[in-house]
């Protein structure tokens, strides 16, 4: 297929155009034996694959999950809430114990950023980062950019916005990367209190409001305003937040008239994005991205652990 | 050096002659062939002419060969586990690395488990170096109880104990009427405050903020939360007429803010600690635990910043901020990982770096590293003057190696220099006459008692 192989899937810093167009073009595949009746190939049969989650998510493990089992893998699902991690057991200690077990891959999310890096020194199997700490969501971006692709052809020359929590964002980190590698160009948009200190030198634009944000955008990315990682205040209240950054009909006249609207879930209706925007079937694409993430998540797999590698993964101990 | 020894010598009696040095004399500002002639510890005489003809019968003498001879490095940011965290470094390791280093002296801060602001802390170690019998060593007092930056500790008893300065170590006073009264409170035993500038509102990010940080994902400390706190310890030591120290300044923006109220006249001096001058926050790209420092690696304009601040002098001294962490504090993620870096027999030759890339000369570079700190803190070492301390360092300062952790006296190896090339290497380090470390290669006369 002419990908080249990679060791791991940490980030999508640092992959090339060629990587992540041959990415999207396995994902096409797999979009048709999740819609027919028979889903499942037995191209992993005999592999393992660990979902190892330090954070609580059932969209994306349940993601991968199907992935995993529909190319015929066996799949162990880590709840690391009552697992010995718990007990102070440390990361490094999950890692080895997990690898001496002899998965194919396993696929982490972790609360830290650059915890799945520091795990993937640890373990001779392939990694996938599912999201860690506001660094990485590689996979996210990848759904994305096939969902982009699907309906408007090419990223090339794309006007992406992306709103709202930049600062506490993995998706807007990846989405950044991955849409300028492939030739798009990437606004940021939201309040000043939610963006990191010298976003402007990874390239995009910044817009501190939605209207001049959005203007003439071919894509608007809302993100969820993620409360849970914040300590003290960024903004005075929820629906002044709302009021000014969260999409409306209003605030999407601003945008292209047949602009698409994505967000990567769960969705904080009546927080970033009204529930009217959310649900409008001719703009919204927030469940074919949904359903993509299954689609790349297989490529995913069998770029890192299918075919013949896969014995030489097993034998490196 | 696993292949080098460091040894608890019996005290120096009679004379030894160093002859054939260049020597290094920070306070004449000077650099010479000579000779210094020890005896009973203390320095009897030193000079270009003194035995140019040999050493007389009678007098044991060692030929350093060109090597270079100047006051042992007094290093006043050193912290180590013992009492508290043993497992991490005992004074023992830390005086080995030490001697290893080149330091003769150093200052202990006062953030172990019990923090030291008892007198009973400052007596046990007091009584444990003697008994080590390495390098000296003497302590900070806490300058507040606990260290908590509330009550202002018992700083008179602490000083009647022994404490030579007062600091909460890389905890900052963030409430400015503490640190007024401390300033205040000070003069009354001329005591001085060592204070780590960072407002502590700003200042809870894992790395410097800057692109380098939103591309990892890490929360940002501000360059900037350094320079609020000096100019704030600039205005409060102008109100109380009091002294201060800070340390391990980072940024540009302090730089030119101390460099400003020297000129004004306060009593305000400063050090850095070599990474500041020698990494920026490229060091922690990949999420280099061994990295994390307080404060953190800054941007290189601000390192570029604080060579110029030792050039010029405004920047009056080097510190190792020794603090050695072990594996189960740096091998987790970046923002769990505690910061600290070991950095006492890396402390010469990364200085050095400044000497061979032309920013300070010998003499410079030992009145930043030897004489200025202990005339600052008030110890009898770290001069060349007949009657100091015999507490000196030989060292070749041409030699050229690489820094492999695996290979330091510490207890715990988290040297943010692991793998760098450097080029100056300890051969021997004196204490009060007695030679505590000797590099293998340095065979003399003077074989060690």
């Amino acid at each position: 297929m002419g990908l080249p192989r990679l060791p791991h899937l940490l980030g999508i810093e640092g992959l090339s155009p060629e990587t992540i167009s041959g990415l999207l073009d396995l994902s096409e595949n797999y979009i048709d034996q999740n819609r027919s009746i028979d889903k499942r190939r037995d191209m992993l049969a005999g592999r393992t694959v660990i979902n190892l989650f330090f954070e609580n998510s059932t969209r994306t493990r349940t993601s991968f999950e199907v992935a995993a089992k529909r190319l015929g893998s066996d799949v162990i699902n880590m709840d690391v809430a009552t697992s010995s991690v718990r007990k102070g057991e440390t990361l490094l200690d999950t890692a080895m114990t997990l690898n001496a077990m002899r998965p194919d891959a396993i696929v982490v999310r972790h609360h830290e950023s650059g915890a799945v890096n520091l795990l993937s020194q640890k373990v001779n199997c392939a990694v996938i980062n599912a999201g860690d700490g506001q660094h990485e969501h590689p996979t996210q971006a990848l759904l994305d950019a096939l969902t982009i692709r699907r309906r408007r052809g090419s990223l090339e020359g794309l006007l992406v916005a992306i709103c709202g929590d930049i600062m506490h964002s993995r998706v807007a980190r990846s989405n950044i990367h991955l849409l300028q590698i492939m030739g798009a160009r990437v606004r940021v948009v939201g309040p000043p209190t939610l963006m990191p200190t010298d976003i402007d030198k990874m390239g995009v634009e910044v817009h501190y409001n939605m209207k001049s944000g959005l203007k003439d955008v071919d894509i608007v990315m809302m993100l969820r305003l993620q409360t849970e990682r914040m300590q003290g205040t960024f903004v005075p209240s929820i629906s002044e937040y709302f009021h000014f950054f969260g999409l409306d009909h209003a605030k999407l006249e601003y945008a292209k008239p047949d602009a698409l609207i994505m967000h990567p879930g769960p969705m904080n209706r009546g927080v970033e994005i009204d529930s009217e925007v959310a649900d409008d079937l001719d703009r919204s694409v927030i469940h074919e991205q949904v359903e993509m993430g299954v689609a790349v998540r297989m490529a995913c797999l069998e770029a890192l652990i299918g075919g013949r590698r896969n014995a030489l993964v097993g034998a490196v101990a | 050096m696993s292949g080098n020894t460091y040894k608890t010598a019996a005290p120096h009696t009679g004379s030894t002659a160093y002859i054939n040095a260049r020597i290094i004399d920070p306070a004449g500002d000077s650099e010479y062939r000579g000779a210094v002639l020890i005896s009973d510890g203390k320095i009897a005489d030193y000079g270009p002419n003194l035995f140019a003809s040999g050493a007389p019968y009678g007098i044991e003498s060692v030929d350093c060969r060109g090597l270079v001879l100047a006051p042992g490095v007094v290093d006043t940011r050193v912290h180590t586990g013992e009492p508290g965290e043993e497992h991490k470094e005992t004074l023992e390791s830390a005086g080995a690395a030490a001697a290893a280093g080149g330091i003769t002296s150093l200052v202990l801060l006062p953030d172990n488990e019990p923090p030291f602001d008892d007198a009973s802390l400052i007596e046990f170690v007091a009584r444990r170096a003697r008994l080590i019998k390495l390098v000296n060593m003497y302590a900070y007092g806490a300058l507040t109880v606990g260290l908590e930056g509330k009550e202002l500790a018992e700083i008179g008893l602490l000083a009647e104990a022994g404490a030579v300065a007062f600091t909460d170590a890389d905890h900052a006073v963030g409430n400015a009427q503490v640190m007024r009264r401390a300033l205040y409170y000070c003069k009354a035993f001329d005591a001085l405050i060592v204070h780590l500038p960072q407002e502590p509102t700003l200042s809870g990010g894992h790395m410097t903020s800057g692109e380098m940080a939103t591309r990892l994902g890490l929360s940002g400390n501000p360059p900037l939360a350094e320079v609020m706190m000096v100019e704030r310890d600039i205005r409060l030591v102008e109100m109380t007429g009091g002294k201060m120290h800070l340390a391990k300044i980072s940024t540009a923006e302090s730089v030119a803010a101390i460099a400003a109220a020297k000129a004004r006249g306060l009593k305000i001096t400063c050090d850095t600690a070599a990474p500041y001058f020698a990494l920026n926050d490229l060091a922690v790209g990949d999420y280099r635990t061994f990295g994390k420092l307080v404060p953190p690696l800054r941007a290189e304009k601000d390192r570029a910043a604080i060579v110029e601040g030792l050039k010029s002098g405004v920047i009056d001294a080097i510190v190792s901020d020794h603090r050695p962490q072990d594996q189960d504090s740096k091998r987790v993620p970046f923002a769990q990982a505690l910061p600290g870096g070991i950095g006492l027999e890396t402390l010469l030759p990364i200085s050095l770096e400044l000497v061979h890339n032309g920013h300070l000369t010998l003499p410079q570079l030992f009145q930043r590293l030897s004489s200025r700190p202990a005339s600052l803190f008030g110890l009898p070492g770290g001069r060349l003057a007949k009657g100091a301390p015999a507490d000196l360092v030989v060292f070749d300062a041409d030699y050229a190696w690489q820094i492999d952790r695996t290979d330091l006296w510490s207890k715990t190896k988290n040297t943010p220099f692991d793998e760098r090339p450097v080029q100056g290497r300890v051969m021997a380090t004196i204490v009060g006459g007695r030679t505590i470390y000797r590099d293998d290669s340095f065979v003399t006369a003077a074989a060690m008692a």
